[in-house]
Order: structure tokens, then C-alpha cells, then sequence
């Protein structure tokens, strides 16, 4: 059923008894030519790209529990592509050029919010190196505007500018930048796939792979054994946990990161905004609720919750930048698991094993990837070749010294 | 979380900085057989355990002695705090 505003006048007129489940559940087929481990926005992304623009045929998505069970659901929903290295600002620029078109791609509304994001800067250096960045955003596409002090006076009067140790002092703003409805995106993703013939199999967890003389073969699910030509990976959180079954150690350690939403307040943030002094980026939903977040909490966790201290430490940043934010109400925090790689940025790539691909290691930067993601992970299962714009993604650049540390920090992956 | 500190006792997680892997104390010999592919796995591979995981956190707000804590990722429950300096001993090593 394409939707249309026609079709919702019409529903509405008739009691909105008319809509219809907007997936299938099917029974998993006994073997698919591709079958895409873990439902999440990346995955779901990857189905719709490799059925729809690679042409791919009979192809399954495989989900533990619910689609968008996992951090598609638990970030903090904000879209950009201000990187300033090579082998990543391209790829999220491109993502960023996908979510300009998402929701006509998949006619469903995602509430992609073109409302920007703002970079503060508190010294001179700072502002030469986000000036250095503007300008690799700008030669990737992208478009980035480097602000002085009296241009986000106008912008954001709210802000806290001559705090003794870190005044503001300019800005790197990106407008294209926003943010988008983050369970809509799966959703979207999923009834796009499903229409195009993908079959989304939920609560079907998969327990190992079926490997013969060094080739996977398919996967061991809840559901029984699932043959398929070609077995991707995407589970992001989990990835260690699920590539360990195919024997293999990777680059990359599990940590928690919290996120925050205060009460409902009226407009008052204009977009989003993140302080370079300290770790906290805040922008303001729809309906009206500061989400904002900060630091990982620092050591490996699988839990979905974290600990008081970085509460503090986030609330502490926000209070430092953002004073007037002091009598709002927290309402609800929360906890995801992220794959925090050794560099600060993700794989999308084959592995040793023939027929068995990963795409994972998005650290907390996974939900603005999610169409490019799709897209290049999608690229790599039809062709067999990473796609221009993930070619340094790959999971052997450390022994090759090709290192994208966005940050600078080395392999500490608590620092990213 | 609180870290059971072997010498000081109880003390808040807060005062400690967590450096990561167990396996970071045992480096591998720079000029050895392999060394290359040696230190490609002990700077960047990780098991990443869910579950029990033996881990190095430094007590920076402290006595500034590095801790192997055994604590469970899944729950945060820690189960045993050694001196660092002890664990590497016990498997030969001068200091």
C-alpha cells in the first residue's frame, strides 16, 4: 500500500479501518542467496538497498528479537557528515545525501529534520581545527560555515559565552545537518524491504554458523538451519559476541553509552548543538524534550544501563554551556551497548571466511550511518567489492597502518 | 561501582581510569619471531567477553597502582581486585 495524503484523508474519513500490517512474517525458507544477520536499522537498510538497487533476489533478514530492537531505537536520532578525514567524510556525506532523499525512497515519513548542528569551539585552536574540518566538509560535497562569536550570539543568545575557562569562541555549523525519527527509520527500512520481496524474520536468533573447509554455508538460528550463498553480519553491539561463533576476534570492544531526555518544554533549542570543552550535544524533539547525552561511561559493558557518575558528568557538561537548562526535569535515561573499535570508526567488510561479510564497529556514530551503511554493505554483498566510498573500512588496516582515528587517541577505545 | 582496592579498601570506581584487557600486561617481544603480527593482536584484538572479564584500571585519584579487577560486563558485579604488579609476577615476571 503506497502511501499518499489522498489515502490518509480517505482512512480518515472511514474510521481509519483500513490500514494494514506493513510487513509480513513469514517462516524462514530453508535457504536464501543472502541472509542478513540482525534486523536493526543497518541491516534493514542493507536488505532494502540490495533489493532495490543491486537487484538482489531472495533475500532474509534474520532478528533476534523485534526489528529496531537494538540501538536504532536507543540513540539520540541526530544526522551530519562533519568528519574531517578521508576515508570518512565522504561515506557520510553520501549518507547525508540518502537521508535528504529517504523518505521519498521509501515513502514513508522519517520526520528528517534539517534544523543544523553547531560545533562550539572555546579556543583559538579549536577553532583552526574545526576551520580545517569545515573545510574537508566542504571539498567532500558537504556544506559547512565557520561562525565567529557574534553570529551565534544571534543564533543561540541562551548560551554561557564567557565562562571563565572556556568562552565560546566561534562555531563550525553544518545546516544540511538534523535529525530524524530514529524508530521510523527501521520501520521504513523494513516495509520498503518487505514490498520489495525481503523476508524479515523476527525472534529467530542465530546460535552459530555452518561452516565447511573454511566456507560458511548458512546459520544455526532458534528457527532451525538456514542455508544461504552469502551470511552478513550487522549487529552492531553485539558484534564480537556473534563473530566469536565464527571464530574470530576483532578490533573491537563493547561499552555503554547513556543517553537523556528531559520534560517537555516549549521551542527553545534551535537545532543541534554539542560543547567542545567538555563531552555533551543536546537538541530539542519534536515534542519538546531535551535529548542529550555525553561521555561512554568507560569500561566494557554489555548492560543496558549505565552508572551515576557520567549522569553527573553529562548534566555537569550541560550545565556548563547551557545554564538556563538547569530547571528542567529529567524524565527518562537509558543505556546502549556500542561497538567501540580501535580507531573510532566502522568495518564494512569481508571476512577470511569466504561467503561470510561484517559490517560493524559504528561506535556511537551508527544512526547517521544507517543509509550509507545500507548502501556500501549492500554494494560489497552484490559486487564483491567495497564500495568507493567505504574502501579504507576495512577489518585489516590496523596491521596495515592505515588507522581513520577521527580523534587522534590510538587503540583506546574507551577514548573515542 | 565500588572497586575493593587490595591495600586502601573500598573505594568509589570514580577515582579509577579503565585502561582495558588483562592481556595488555603481557607484551609481546618487539624483536622476536613474528613481532609484527604479535602486536597487531595485543594492541588491537580483543576477546570482548559477555560475562566474567578480567580488565586493568589505574587509580589515577589514589595510590596511582594499576588493579586487574574481575568483573562481569553484563551485570557490573566485580568478583576480585588484584595489584597488577602481583599478577605479573605470578607468571615470572621481575616487576
Amino acid at each position: 500500500m503506497r502511501y499518499s495524503a489522498f489515502g490518509i484523508l480517505k482512512q480518515g474519513l472511514t474510521g481509519n479501518k483500513g490500514w494494514k500490517p506493513v510487513w509480513r512474517e513469514p517462516e524462514p525458507k530453508k535457504s536464501y542467496d543472502y541472509i542478513i544477520v540482525g534486523g536493526g536499522g543497518h541491516g534493514l537498510a542493507t536488505a532494502h538497498y540490495l533489493a532495490k538497487v543491486y537487484g538482489g533476489k531472495n533475500i532474509a533478514v534474520l532478528e533476534k528479537g523485534w526489528i529496531g530492537s537494538g540501538n536504532i531505537g536507543r540513540n539520540t536520532t541526530i544526522v551530519r557528515s562533519n568528519y574531517g578525514l578521508e576515508g570518512n567524510q565522504p561515506f557520510y556525506e553520501m549518507s547525508l545525501k540518502l537521508w535528504e532523499g529517504l523518505e521519498q525512497d521509501l515513502n514513508y515519513n522519517a520526520m528528517m529534520s534539517q534544523r543544523g548542528i553547531l560545533n562550539l569551539a572555546h579556543s583559538d585552536g579549536q577553532r583552526d581545527a574545526y576551520a580545517k574540518r569545515g573545510n574537508a566538509m566542504l571539498m567532500s560535497g558537504a556544506d559547512a560555515e565557520l561562525l565567529d562569536r557574534a553570529a551565534i550570539q544571534k543564533m543561540c543568545p541562551f548560551l554561557n559565552f564567557d565562562n571563565e575557562r572556556f568562552p565560546i569562541k566561534a562555531g563550525l555549523l553544518q545546516r544540511r545537518a538534523g535529525t530524524a525519527r530514529h524508530d521510523a527509520v527501521a520501520w521504513g527500512y523494513a516495509r520498503s524491504a518487505d514490498l520489495h520481496g525481503v523476508d524479515i524474520i523476527q525472534n529467530c536468533e542465530v546460535t552459530g554458523f555452518q561452516m565447511k573447509n573454511g566456507k560458511c554455508l548458512g546459520v544455526q538460528t532458534s528457527k532451525g538451519m538456514i542455508k544461504a550463498k552469502k551470511t552478513a553480519v550487522c549487529v552492531a553491539g553485539a558484534s564480537s559476541r556473534v563473530m566469536e561463533k565464527a571464530g574470530m576476534r576483532l578490533p573491537i570492544e563493547s561499552h555503554v553509552l547513556q543517553a537523556f531526555v528531559s520534560e517537555g518544554l516549549k521551542p527553545t533549542i534551535p537545532g543541534v548543538i554539542t560543547y567542545g570543552a567538555g563531552h555533551f550535544y543536546v537538541s530539542q524533539s519534536d515534542k519538546g524534550g531535551l535529548v542529550f547525552g555525553g561521555d561512554l561511561d568507560g569500561y566494557n559493558s554489555y548492560a543496558q544501563r549505565g552508572n551515576l557518575p557520567v549522569v553527573e558528568d553529562v548534566c555537569s557538561g550541560g550545565m556548563s554551556i547551557m545554564p538556563m537548562i538547569g530547571r528542567a526535569r529529567l524524565l527518562r535515561m537509558w543505556g546502549g551497548v556500542m561497538d567501540m573499535s580501535m580507531d573510532g570508526s566502522p568495518f564494512i567488510d569481508k571476512t577470511g571466511i569466504e561467503g561470510l561479510y561484517f559490517n560493524g564497529g559504528w561506535c556511537y556514530g551508527g544512526f547517521k550511518a544507517t543509509p550509507a551503511s545500507g548502501y556500501c554493505y549492500a554494494h560489497l554483498l552484490a559486487t564483491d567489492t567495497s564500495h568507493e566510498n567505504a574502501s579504507q573500512m576495512r577489518l585489516d588496516r590496523f596491521i596495515r597502518g592505515n588507522m581513520i582515528d577521527e580523534k587522534g587517541v590510538g587503540a583506546q577505545p574507551n577514548l573515542h | 561501582m565500588i572497586i575493593n582496592h587490595p591495600l586502601l579498601g573500598p573505594r568509589d570506581a570514580n577515582e579509577f581510569i579503565h585502561l582495558g584487557d588483562e592481556s595488555m600486561i603481557d607484551r609481546p617481544d618487539g624483536m622476536g619471531e613474528h613481532a609484527a603480527k604479535n602486536f597487531h593482536e595485543y594492541l588491537y584484538l580483543r576477546d570482548n567477553p559477555a560475562g566474567k572479564y578480567r580488565e586493568l584500571w589505574y587509580h589515577e585519584a589514589g595510590d596511582r597502582s594499576w588493579l586487574v579487577v574481575t568483573r562481569d560486563t553484563v551485570t557490573h558485579e566485580i568478583f576480585n581486585v588484584e595489584l597488577a604488579r602481583d599478577v605479573a609476577r605470578s607468571r615470572g615476571r621481575s616487576k
